[in-house]
């Protein structure tokens, strides 16, 4: 049977450090990376554990800045 | 075309629809209701739109959309109304948009009256809205001039993406002449592609906008403007010189007040004083380099209107100090006559000997 | 085999928007974009930017956009609109620009039912300046022109547009809706469709009412502000359908 999962990517020098993308993820993945600060100064969002991700699009339909692109990927077999 | 007797403000519209005004948007304001009230029962006949805006404010502000979408527009109003429009017409300018703006000029300030005035000429040409701007401002003095000058201004702003506006008052909107309508001289009109109509097939998108939040942008855009006035000061000069052979004195006089002025000139040359007239037709760009070559002619210079003293100032700067120059005035819608004008050319006279 | 589920419309330009953190105008510039997007009309809409925090829509939308003095897009609009027909138009205004300054031009473009889409983004403040007390400032709700709260004697209540503008004949679809939550920013989706498609049908004016945050100038994170509008907004200013005439319907 194909199993489902999902992909993010983050355009991490457009991200503001909102936070707002780290309330809405239902498997509670998507982080900010204390890490590390971007180009704006801002601990940029990220996801640590990608393996998680169910692809509903949610963090990126919540970002105001549209730095997140949300892929669905089926693995056959 | 065969002349037709029309009324001023009737003669506008019919002037500005056959110029090729497919807009108009404006609100009702004395002495200048007839025109929009010939709109609303005309334009449709021509395929074009009259609507009749909440304000002054509003119709300003679609002939901004208007304009920028690309179509001939115009609108009309009274002083009051005009002080409204201010904010737009700044606007109109800082986005250079065309358009055609008529003022019938009534007694002010505030409410003011609804007589003839010509006290709304420091608003039309040192600029009523904020900013650096300017427009083409023409002051015609018959029907017959107004429909030619109208027509033309529409030309005028759109070779300038520029707004003009065309001054009369009361009088001019009330009265009947024989009028035939006239197409301007030719000018090369550069395409509207600017213009806001969707991007279609164009591959990039237009953008209509005032807005410079750089300072050094604004200032590179208020000097492109510039350059552009500078253009239309050098171009668009329009002026009548009368009598002015070997005139005693020169009366400054535009609209209908150059036309008491010119019969008191008749009345002048019964009692042996030779007058002469210099009538600006464009207020601005004002013929300041006109009023210099004659100051060597007269003895003085006299500027009449139906104001305190407005124009009187720029008839200063352009005679620069070479003869002294005089004002004599009515206002609030008061209208001056030719025996009294003649009086004050009498009294400058006699102290000039 | 991979699909994309979710990406950067073609509706925006590619440029990084202005908005403070968390600012929820992001969201509805990419909502309205979406939806001309997906509605094939990008190459025919023509957007009107107000003067307020969005000032710069102009440099947002992938479309052709004229910018207004503060509220006066709708006359702005009406003029686009009458000279073009058969293109979209669309004014997107704050509540500053849209319930205060520029009454007048929405109240009467939607009474003369101008066939256009008003994006009214409602956030209780004026942002741009830096925070003062607007029409739709909340009683009690503390403003740099309201220090010590907006005084219901002095200032009178907020004024509530879409319910106004429903009383009109002239609107043919005003919906109030908000972007506190993935489902609530999917149905502003669908309501700025519905409103888009009821103006390319040529129904009459319609508008969507966006409640949305001021992280910046209501002094909370984003995620405390979303909350707070949730709980002292939304009870004030409900959401839903305020006007759908019947062919909308």
């Amino acid at each position: 049977m194909a199993k489902v999962r999902g992909k993010v990517t983050f355009k991490e020098h457009l991200c503001k450090g909102c936070e707002l993308c780290t309330t809405v993820c239902p498997v509670n993945i998507v982080k900010m990376a204390k890490d590390r600060i971007n180009a704006k100064g801002y601990h940029p969002a990220t996801v640590y554990e990608m393996e998680k991700c169910i692809a509903c699009g949610n963090c990126a339909t919540t970002c105001p800045d549209t730095v997140i692109e949300v892929e669905r990927i089926r693995d056959n077999g | 075309m065969a002349k037709v007797l029309m009324k001023g403000n009737e003669a506008i519209g019919a002037a500005a629809i056959k110029a090729g005004c497919k807009f108009f948007f404006g609100y009702p304001i004395t002495p200048q209701s007839e025109l929009p009230e010939y709109m609303a029962r005309e334009m449709p006949k021509a395929g074009a739109t009259f609507l009749q805006a909440e304000s002054e404010v509003a119709a300003i502000n679609m002939v901004y959309g208007a304009a920028g979408a690309g179509a001939r527009v115009m609108t009309s109003s009274s002083s009051p109304g005009i002080s409204l429009k201010q904010e737009g017409i700044s606007y109109i300018a800082g986005a250079e948009l065309p358009c055609v703006i008529v003022n019938i000029i009534r007694g002010g300030p505030g409410l003011g009256g609804i007589q003839p005035a010509q006290s709304d000429y420091f608003q039309a040409t040192k600029g009523g809205g904020h900013g650096d701007y300017k427009m083409v401002v023409l002051a015609p003095a018959s029907v017959q001039e107004l429909t030619d000058l109208l027509m033309e201004g529409f030309d005028i702003a759109d070779q300038y993406r520029n707004p003009v506006m065309i001054i009369g008052d009361g009088m001019l909107g009330q009265m009947m002449e024989p009028v035939e309508l006239r197409e301007p001289k030719k000018r090369n009109l550069p395409p509207k592609d600017w213009a806001t109509t969707g991007t279609g097939g164009r591959g990039h998108t237009n953008v209509i906008n005032s807005l410079f939040i750089d300072p050094a942008e604004c200032e590179k855009h208020n000097l492109k403007l510039k350059a552009k006035f500078d253009e239309m000061e050098k171009n668009e000069k329009k002026y009548e010189i009368y009598n002015c052979d070997n005139p005693d004195i020169i009366v400054a006089a535009y609209g209908t007040t150059s036309r008491i002025v010119k019969t008191a000139i008749d009345k002048c040359k019964d009692e042996g004083i030779n007058v002469g007239l210099i009538r600006p037709i464009s207020l601005w760009p004002f013929p300041y380099e006109v009023f210099e070559e004659y100051a060597d002619r007269a003895k003085a210079f006299l500027s009449v209107e139906m104001s305190l003293g407005q124009m009187v100032e720029d008839v200063k700067l352009g005679v620069n100090g070479k003869k002294p120059v005089y004002f004599y005035g009515r206002t609030g819608g008061m209208v001056p006559v030719p025996d009294d004008i003649v009086a004050e050319i009498k009294k400058i006279l006699g102290g000039a000997k | 085999m991979a699909e994309m589920v979710f990406q950067r419309t073609k509706g925006l330009q590619d440029r990084p928007f202005h908005y403070c953190p968390g600012c929820t105008h992001g969201i509805i510039h990419r909502l309205v974009a979406e939806v001309l997007e997906e509605l094939g009309v990008l190459d025919k809409a023509i957007g009107v930017a107000p003067v307020g925090c969005s000032v710069f829509a102009y440099d947002y939308f992938n479309c052709d956009m004229q910018e207004a003095a503060h509220g006066r897009a709708p006359a702005v609009a009406t003029g686009i609109k009458r000279v073009h027909p058969d293109k979209v138009v669309f004014t997107y205004q704050g509540d500053g620009d849209l319930a205060s300054i520029g009454t007048a031009e929405i109240v009467h473009a939607a009474m003369r039912g101008e066939k256009i889409t008003t994006i009214f983004v409602n956030n209780a403040i004026y942002g741009m300046t830096g925070g003062q007390m607007a029409p739709t400032t909340l009683v009690g709700q503390k403003a740099t022109t309201s220090p010590f709260g907006r005084d219901k004697n002095h200032a009178g209540s907020p004024i509530r547009m879409s319910e106004m503008l429903a009383t009109l004949e002239g609107p043919a679809y005003i919906e109030r809706v908000t972007v506190t939550t993935p489902a609530h920013i999917r149905k502003a989706k669908k309501a700025i469709r519905k409103a888009f498609e009821a103006q390319i049908e040529g129904k009459g004016f319609t508008m969507i009412e966006v409640l949305s945050t001021c992280p910046t100038n209501w002094g909370m994170s984003p995620v405390e502000a979303l909350r707070w509008l949730e709980e002292n907004m939304i009870p004030y200013y409900p959401l839903g359908v305020y006007k759908a005439s019947e062919e909308v319907k």
